[in-house]
């Protein structure tokens, strides 16, 4: 098959370019994205890409197979492949350091934003702060998010304002904390959201749910986020 | 919290529900519109004065112009603050799309007030 791969160094390369390779995969078997990408390091180990768990589950790999984000290490040939061929481009949106590896401190920075902690101003309890089934349960579809930004590199709105719009990733995290029985800072956190950027820049185009590796929706988040602005100001 | 004095309302979320109730009316107006044109297939120009001649017509027209405005400028303020990154000709084009705004308002009160 046809790999083309975006590549770039940008202390030797003037412009990034792509790179053809030819590959067989050995038996021809439907090994995974991540796999071909080792395939392709042994053929030339100059190739830069980020991973660690190979499971999906710490979020370095995302990158833009065939026009689609995804984790390259849970991502099949045979769901990407198309014609016998692989385009590989790094996650589209934010400046690349090399090859396929992007700068991600735009993404951590909003992030960081919206405090991504528990804030609890009462005195702690002996043990620790209980929880019911119900509010517990509030928390799925929220927590299992691994911050890898296939989401967020997937939305126009984060490309053309990285810097104030918070972005489908950081707005799932806020819901996760604003929807947390044991936060007491549910005022000050939408107080923070309330301006034209930060929450409202989401027209709910919904790329972020399309590609979702963990299969969470963060617009159905910022819808959530949104009625909670609205029921405080109305 | 990030700030901005172009919006139309400085709140996201005073910005989000104008949009909303604007669409609405716009939508209202569209209807009446239509639904009028169909009931009145060989409307002469009479009929159309009449109509525009009413107080009530006057009123809901001008809140479809007000309407407009307000809707016009939330959208095109997104817009130019996604596609426009450099501040002096965003300014620009939005001091430009403000003032046509205010001259297309003030035009149309003249107008429905002019039948």
């Amino acid at each position: 098959m046809l790999v083309s791969v975006y590549r770039y160094n940008p202390e030797a390369d003037d412009a990034p370019y792509m790179q053809d390779i030819h590959i067989d995969i050995p038996g021809g078997k439907d090994i995974m994205v991540l796999d071909l990408l080792q395939l392709l390091k042994d053929k030339d180990p100059s190739l830069g890409y980020r991973r660690s768990c190979r499971e999906g589950v710490c979020g370095s790999d995302g990158m833009n197979m065939n026009g689609k984000n995804g984790l390259a290490c849970i991502t099949p040939l045979s769901a990407v492949v198309k014609k016998d061929k692989l385009v590989l481009r790094p996650l589209p949106g934010l400046p690349v350091i090399r090859d396929l590896v992007i700068d991600m401190a735009q993404f951590y920075a909003q992030y960081e934003k919206i405090k991504p902690y528990l804030i609890n101003d009462q005195p702690a309890p002996a043990i620790e702060r209980l929880q019911s089934p119900e509010q517990r349960a509030e928390l799925d579809g929220l927590y299992e998010c691994i911050l890898c930004a296939c989401c967020s590199t997937a939305c126009p709105s984060f490309w053309w304002n990285p810097d104030k719009f918070i972005g489908p990733s950081g707005l799932l995290q806020a819901y996760r904390f604003l929807a947390d029985s044991r936060d007491t800072a549910q005022a000050e956190r939408l107080a923070d959201l309330d301006d034209p950027f930060s929450v409202f820049r989401c027209h709910g185009i919904m790329n972020c749910v399309s590609v979702c590796p963990k299969g969470l929706n963060p617009t159905k988040a910022i819808g959530k986020i949104r009625n909670m602005l609205l029921q405080r100001a109305t | 919290m990030v700030t901005n004095v172009t919006s139309f309302g400085r709140s996201g979320l005073y910005d989000w529900m104008i949009q909303r109730v604007t669409a609405v009316v716009l939508l209202a107006y569209t209807l009446f519109i239509v639904g009028f044109l169909l009931l009145n297939p060989d409307v002469d120009f009479q009929q159309w004065q009449a109509l525009f001649a009413n107080t009530a017509m006057r009123i809901f027209t001008l809140l479809l112009v007000l309407s407009f405005a307000a809707h016009a400028w939330i959208g095109l303020w997104c817009v130019t603050t996604d596609y426009i990154p450099m501040t002096g000709l965003r300014f620009l084009v939005q001091a430009v799309t403000g003032l046509m705004t205010f001259v297309y308002v003030a035009w149309a009160i003249h107008i429905i007030w002019g039948v």
